[in-house]
């Protein structure tokens, strides 16, 4: 077997042009990495965010009747949390994703030194990982929203579309941040906390169950500041047909700075721990 | 592309230092070396010798603290990606993606280096073949063997068909029979030309596998040549090794020292260097001692670092 002669026909090996030329090269590994394991997420991808949206959204909010103006213009409760939900999904996903597979990836099955052995920066390897995580938000968000529309809830179709590159924005706005914490973390013990005290209170209080005014003034501040409370309130309002513009692009322009700085921290904080 | 007469790897002065809250740690005190195209190159010494640093700054992926490196005529700290290119790199840790099958390993790796999907396939059979891992291709990487994980290994660097294989301790943690399939391997890529720079602390896989190596001590080059250049220089034709009761071998030494031309005091063993060693055992015996244990054998490598160092290469 010929080892070294670059044969006839064989593009020789190069290195990528960007961060995204580099990023597309593992587009294949993920693809790989999904084909083995998409089975392990179905149930907490698909299923669970559809029990939540039976379960508070028809059965328990079937007790709630009050009026739109209360509830940021929806005509019901179900309508009110259907968009919550699905940009807390959005959220949930990104946890899962950016938490313990990055630290197997940097400490436990170190793949990522294998990975920029080859031509690859580490900018491309996040890049790569990010645009996976991208893969992920969408699906779940798709398959979310194309259960809920036969409710009804949804009351405007551009909206809806709309809706879904937001989720991605709301999925980068999470992921690249929580990157670069999960990449300065020695150990997985402050996961736990990353869950308890960051994820479920997000989820909880950033207005996806109930309008964040009832929180009372401080609290309703607080919320304000959570990239969470901006992509539901995004999200509702386009799904809703209660679009303000100039509010939309507020949230917009908060969840792409958390995307963009959080890359850059992200890669920032890897290229210090793992080239030495 | 790369002149003939540019070398393969080319340090002046190489320097590694880490900064820690314990303070700075110099790895490599200013090295030079040069690694020819087609060369079998190795860094023998004991642990913390500096070895893997340089092999790290070798392979683009960790920067130099000063002096002058250039890896195929390319300076690693503009043109990493570059160089990893069209270099292979075996790491001392395996870097295996145990979610992936051997064959999607080897698949996706291809794939970082820009190499069309079709290639990739076929280079990945080949490369099975080779590591004699075909059976295999479609079981977890779990459930390899260590020797087996290796030689994965081994073949995930060769995916690109590199100008330089880089090989951090191939052998280390593998058992006799597994470092001997991997040698096996090894040596019959060096016949195919590709050069090859390793990193080992085993004389033996230095003197099988090299046809030139630095003899490396607490981040610096001790002694250069082929293993054969080196232990003439460094040591003698043959060793008489001997051995007495615990703890009797430091006041036996005086007692044999003028019956060599160097005599090393080991903790459970005396090694007496001389050209002749079954006549020096003679004349040994002919005092009236009477070791437990004697044997007389060939100097290696591990006799050079010892005459170097004064230490052994696996403690």
């Amino acid at each position: 077997m010929a080892t070294t002669d670059t044969a006839t026909g064989t593009t020789p090996s190069s290195a990528p042009r960007s961060p995204l030329a580099g990023a597309v090269r593992m587009a294949d590994y993920w693809a790989t990495v999904y084909r083995r394991t998409w089975k392990g997420s179905v149930i907490s991808s698909f299923v669970t965010p559809l029990l939540y949206i039976v379960a508070m959204g028809v059965f328990l909010g079937g007790f709630i009747q009050d009026d739109p103006a209360k509830l940021e213009g929806a005509t019901s409760y179900l309508a009110f949390v259907a968009p919550g939900m699905l940009a807390a999904q959005a959220m949930t996903v990104v946890f899962g994703e950016v938490t313990y597979p990055v630290m197997s990836m940097i400490k436990w099955q170190r793949t990522f030194y294998g990975m920029i052995a080859s031509p690859l920066n580490i900018a491309d390897v996040v890049l790569a990982h990010l645009g996976f995580v991208l893969f992920r938000v969408g699906t779940v968000c798709a398959v979310f929203t194309l259960v809920m529309a036969p409710f009804g809830v949804f009351e405007s179709w551009w909206g809806v579309l709309l809706s879904f590159p937001v989720q991605l924005l709301i999925g980068l706005a999470f992921a690249a941040p929580l990157y670069a914490i999960t990449a300065a973390m020695r150990s997985e013990s402050g996961f736990s906390l990353i869950f308890r005290l960051g994820m479920i209170p997000l989820f909880l209080f950033s207005g996806a169950f109930f309008p964040i005014s009832n929180l009372g003034p401080v609290m309703e501040w607080l919320a304000r500041l959570t990239p969470l409370w901006h992509g539901v309130d995004l999200t509702r309002m386009l799904v809703l047909g209660t679009v303000d513009w100039s509010t939309a692009a507020i949230h917009v322009v908060y969840l792409v700075t958390c995307a963009v700085v959080g890359y850059l921290l992200a890669v920032r904080t890897l290229e210090k721990r793992l080239i030495d | 592309m790369t002149d003939a007469a540019e070398p393969m790897i080319r340090a002046v002065d190489l320097r590694k230092s880490f900064v820690s809250k314990q303070g700075t740690v110099e790895a490599v005190k200013g090295i030079s070396v040069e690694v020819r195209r087609g060369e079998s190159f190795g860094f023998l010494g004991p642990n913390g010798a500096g070895k893997s640093s340089t092999m790290r700054m070798v392979a683009a992926v960790s920067p130099i603290t000063s002096g002058e490196l250039r890896i195929l005529g390319m300076d690693p700290a503009k043109d990493g990606p570059g160089i990893r290119a069209r270099i292979g790199v075996c790491p001392q840790e395996d870097t295996l993606d145990t979610e992936l099958n051997v064959a999607d390993n080897l698949y996706v790796y291809g794939r970082y280096f820009g190499l069309p999907r079709a290639d990739v396939r076929t280079r990945v059979e080949e490369l099975l073949e080779f590591v004699q891992l075909t059976e295999k291709a479609k079981a977890k990487v779990e459930d390899l063997s260590g020797g087996m994980k290796r030689r994965l290994t081994i073949a995930r660097s060769l995916i690109n068909r590199p100008d330089m294989l880089l090989l951090d301790e191939p052998t280390t943690g593998l058992d006799p029979q597994a470092r001997h399939v991997v040698w096996d391997r090894l040596f019959r890529l060096k016949q195919q030309g590709v050069t090859i720079v390793l990193t080992t602390h085993y004389m033996d896989e230095a003197e099988q596998l090299c046809d030139r190596l630095v003899v490396m001590d607490k981040g610096l080059i001790v002694a250069e040549g082929s293993p054969l250049e080196l232990i003439r220089a460094w040591s003698t034709r043959e060793v008489a090794e001997l051995r007495f009761g615990v703890g009797e071998h430091e006041a036996l030494a005086a007692k044999v020292a003028d019956l060599a031309e160097r005599v090393e005091v080991l903790p459970d063993r005396l090694l007496l260097y001389t050209s002749d060693g079954e006549e020096t055992l003679a004349k040994v015996h002919e005092r009236g001692l009477a070791p437990a244990v004697s044997l007389v054998r060939r100097s290696t490598l591990e006799d050079v670092f010892l005459r170097l160092t004064g230490r052994t290469l696996v403690d």
